[in-house]
């Protein structure tokens, strides 16, 4: 039991770090950018490219990961995106579906279809216990990352001049403005690291997750949830919304296999029902 | 004061006559019948994902509601009417009339979760409506044939006499005649006062509800009619092809039926009909070289849109539609 | 007189800010009440408040003798209480028209009738001919409300909210934003407004109070400071403290 929840949380680590930068976008420029999945993807690869062409280390992959992620993102807000901010929803919505169907069909002729499979250092393989827990090495890994990572997140959010600016942008953008914030700048940088850190998933996540085009699609409405459920305008929120979907998600399909890809969805559901702004969302007059 | 009655009257009419192009366009879509005797079941392709996109334009364009998983209504009455046939009531009239009702309850159930949130909890929630029924769909391979599809099914000729033929005849006929009558009722329906208070709605909610309209209620009904149009166009998938596959409930499938939308320019009905010519050319043509990688070129066609083809398109169609009062295409939401 | 419309110590909190604190409030049939006050007074918010765009802490709203602090906004207009916004809040793809006919066919109870055409109906027809008519807006119904100049914007917003037939009207500021030259219309139209409406109106300009008011009531920080005649209030050396800026008494 406490080994599904081990894993629960593991999962629900590398979900947050996958979609805590899309809350923060969509909070701050209220953007609707279904592509970040696409980051994701294209951080993953770089990782089994490097390990496989390259013959990098596992560890080395990462930070590789999070500057491709970062890059592509920075360059893409900059050429693609920053028009986009003045539409409609439903523009953005087909906007960035439209680059997902891209980055889809490019992945599969790039790399093919097949799954993509990694080969961890020894290190990190295997499991061992304690308690009786069963923890998995790599798993106990990425709660350490993502954790660390959050746990910056948090700091860089409420505790620097960054996080104190970018929150302000989030609250009210014109206000912010106004008081000689630059959005403008603020925003592509967050968008750089919020794509960077989903590159970081994307590579960590490989393990976990699986890896093949269809990945963006795949995870899109995972995201979703991370972002409805934890609201826009903190960390905490989309932590706990990734944690809990984590632990539900494992759990589910770990106890009630015949049912167990519905728990996310009747979770989605439910939690939408009893608190349909979000269930961490901050009240707003 | 006769007079300014007379003005609101005629005024109010103007806005719901029929014009002539209108005319012109239903003659052409039957004329095409015998003019392209050879495309018979691409037209009837078309003629369904028109009704699909009439489907969303009624939620998107005249009440302002996205959604990611249009695809949901669509498998749902393509599996409905599906079954149904399979297990041996084959009348296609009673197919599509069971496919609406199973669509609109779906659509009714589904309808709280959509009316209540903003943007970003009705892409999720519609997403994750589709999801869950691809699911199902995948899942309950004894009733669905899963991964496989549904195939044995059996239906008998419309109305006891047409039999459906391999080269589409009767397909495109019957098919047209379904899209052209919910066309009609849409058409009325949108130009009703409920009509106009869907409109109210997508404009701005907080004056509908200070005008009395009760915006909950209205989306809700809209969305329960727009399933039952979605379910339609999966029957009548269903039953002009013989065959469901766990493709209708795709994710692609909501994606393309928004772009086709989003081509033709939601919030005047016929927006969804030029969008699905189109979007089957553009499909045929790209297929026929480069077939695999289809997803690449719609996804490019979607970002090259969004960003600079719009204004194009649209531009085209609005200084078409100068010369045609009665066809005013309305704002996007 | 009779009256139409109360609240009962109506309370609002923000967090830990009180908008509205312990408002009570009478209006009498047929009155002309103003409600005025300073920037953040909480005047928007008492409104927001009686027509249920807000929901209140503590409090009920009272009107025609019915408790309908938990009705819905639009269950609100059925019983006869419409508004206007502080900033134009209008169908942009509408024509005044349409937008006329909209909550005439509401009034009527037809929103639910989705084959009925609005041309047959003639109570429909008649109720937007005549707003149509006692508004003066024949010569712009046609036009596209987006395209119209702010102050007839105005006049449209006012004009579709009398169609609802309401017998309080709630005016949020109405000349607010409107250049002078439109100004005057504007004026004369709140001033033709049959009698037995009654109005609240929510006014900066003191000259278009004093002009329209049978009654003011005063708020600051969220509470009533006076309440009276015009002339009363004219003298009253707490409400020149309040406007002249210096910190008003917070007994």
């Amino acid at each position: 039991m406490l080994t599904i929840l081990f894993d629960g949380i593991a999962y629900g680590m590398v979900l947050f770090v996958l979609a805590c930068g899309l809350s923060v976008t969509m909070g701050l420029m209220n953007f609707v950018n279904l592509a970040h999945g696409a980051f994701a993807m294209l951080g993953g690869y770089i990782a089994v490219l490097l390990m496989q062409k390259a013959g990098a280390p596992f560890l080395l992959t990462l930070p590789a990961a999070f500057m491709g992620g970062a890059i592509v993102g920075l360059v893409l807000e900059r050429l693609l995106y920053r028009p986009m901010y003045g539409k409609t929803h439903l523009d953005q919505v087909m906007f960035t579906i439209g680059i997902v169907f891209m980055a889809v069909a490019g992945a599969d002729y790039l790399m093919g279809s097949s799954q993509q499979i990694i080969r961890l250092p020894s290190w990190l393989q295997g499991r061992f216990e304690i308690a009786g827990i069963g923890i998995g090495r790599y798993r106990l890994f990425v709660l350490c990352v993502c954790g660390l990572l959050a746990f910056s997140l948090q700091w860089g959010f409420t505790k620097t001049r960054f996080g104190s600016r970018l929150r302000a942008s989030v609250d009210d953008a014109r206000v912010a403005r106004g008081l000689g914030i630059p959005v403008n700048r603020l925003f592509a940088l967050t968008f750089a690291i919020g794509s960077g850190l989903a590159g970081l998933g994307g590579a960590l996540g490989i393990e976990l997750m699986g890896l093949d085009p269809s990945f963006p699609l795949k995870f899109m409405i995972y995201f979703l949830v991370v972002v409805t459920v934890g609201g826009t305008s903190t960390i905490t929120g989309p932590f706990f919304a990734a944690m809990l979907l984590g632990v539900a998600d494992v759990a589910g399909k770990y106890y009630v296999p015949e049912i167990g890809a519905f728990i996310i969805y009747v979770l989605m559901v439910v939690l939408l029902i009893a608190r349909p702004e979000g269930l961490f969302a901050r009240a707003r007059s | 004061m006769t007079t300014l009655h007379d003005r609101v009257r005629s005024s109010l009419y103007g806005a719901r006559r029929w014009h002539p192009v209108e005319f012109i366009f239903w003659a052409l879509a039957l004329a095409s019948f015998w003019l392209f005797p050879r495309h018979l079941l691409l037209m009837n392709e078309i003629a369904i994902l028109a009704l699909f996109a009439l489907s969303l334009d009624l939620i998107l364009g005249y009440a302002g509601i996205v959604s990611l998983g249009h695809a949901a209504f669509l498998g749902l009455g393509a599996y409905a009417a599906g079954l149904l046939a399979k297990h041996g009531i084959g009348d296609p009239l009673i197919g599509l009339l069971f496919a609406m009702i199973v669509s609109a309850v779906a659509g009714l159930l589904a309808s709280p979760l959509v009316v209540k949130g903003n943007d970003l909890t009705r892409l999720m929630v519609t997403l994750g409506v589709a999801l869950i029924l691809h699911e199902v769909a995948n899942s309950w391979a004894s009733l669905t044939g899963g991964a496989d599809g549904l195939q044995g099914i059996t239906i008998t000729p419309v109305l006891g006499l047409f039999q459906f033929d391999l080269f589409g005849k009767t397909a495109y006929l019957y098919s047209l005649s379904v899209v052209f009558v919910l066309f009609l009722v849409a058409r009325r329906l949108v130009h009703s006062p409920f009509g106009l208070s869907l409109r109210a709605i997508r404009d701005n909610v907080l004056r509908a509800s200070a005008s009395g309209v009760p915006p909950s209620r209205r989306l809700a009904a809209i969305y329960t009619i727009a399933a039952a149009y979605a379910g339609a166009a999966g029957a009548l998938m269903a039953q002009t092809t013989q065959f469901v596959s766990l493709d209708v409930l795709d994710f692609h499938r909501s994606a393309d039926v928004m772009l086709v939308l989003i081509i033709g320019g939601p919030g005047y009905l016929y927006g969804g009909m030029i969008g699905a010519v189109v979007f089957k050319f553009l499909q045929d043509t790209i297929a026929a070289f480069t077939p695999q990688y289809w997803m690449f070129w719609i996804g490019l066609f979607l970002v090259l849109f969004v960003l600079k083809g719009r204004s194009l398109v649209h531009g085209g169609i609005a200084s078409l539609l100068k010369h045609f009062p009665g066809l005013r295409m309305r704002k996007t939401p | 007189m009779s009256i139409v419309l109360e609240a009962r110590d109506l309370v609002k909190q923000f967090g830990g800010i009180t908008a509205t604190d312990h408002v009570n409030f009478t209006l009498e049939k047929g009155a002309r009440h103003a409600l005025i006050g300073p920037n953040g007074a909480g005047k928007t918010t008492f409104v927001n408040l009686l027509t249920g765009v807000l929901q209140p802490t503590a409090g009920s709203v009272v009107l025609n003798g019915e408790d309908i602090s938990h009705l819905s906004r639009e269950a609100r207009v059925k019983r006869g209480m419409a508004r206007t916004f502080q900033i134009n809040q209008l169908f942009a793809s509408m024509t005044p028209l349409e937008m006329i006919a909209l909550v005439t066919s509401e009034r009527l109870g037809y929103g639910t009738r989705p084959f009925n055409a609005l041309d047959h109906d003639p109570l429909v027809l008649d109720g937007t001919a005549d707003i149509i008519a006692r508004f003066r807006l024949d010569d712009i119904m046609d036009a596209p409300i987006a395209s119209l100049p702010y102050g007839k914007q105005r006049q449209v917003e006012i004009a579709s909210t009398f169609a609802a037939h309401p017998n309080v009207l709630l005016l949020d500021e109405p000349a607010a934003g409107v250049p002078e030259a439109e100004r005057r219309e504007l004026l004369d139209i709140v001033a033709a407004l049959p009698p037995d409406v009654s109005v609240v109106l929510i006014e900066h300009d003191m000259d278009i109070v004093f002009r329209f008011a049978t009654r003011i009531t005063v708020l600051v920080n969220g509470r009533v400071l006076a309440e009276g005649d015009p002339a009363t209030i004219a003298r009253d050396p707490r409400v020149k403290e309040a406007y002249l800026g210096e910190e008003a008494s917070h007994a």
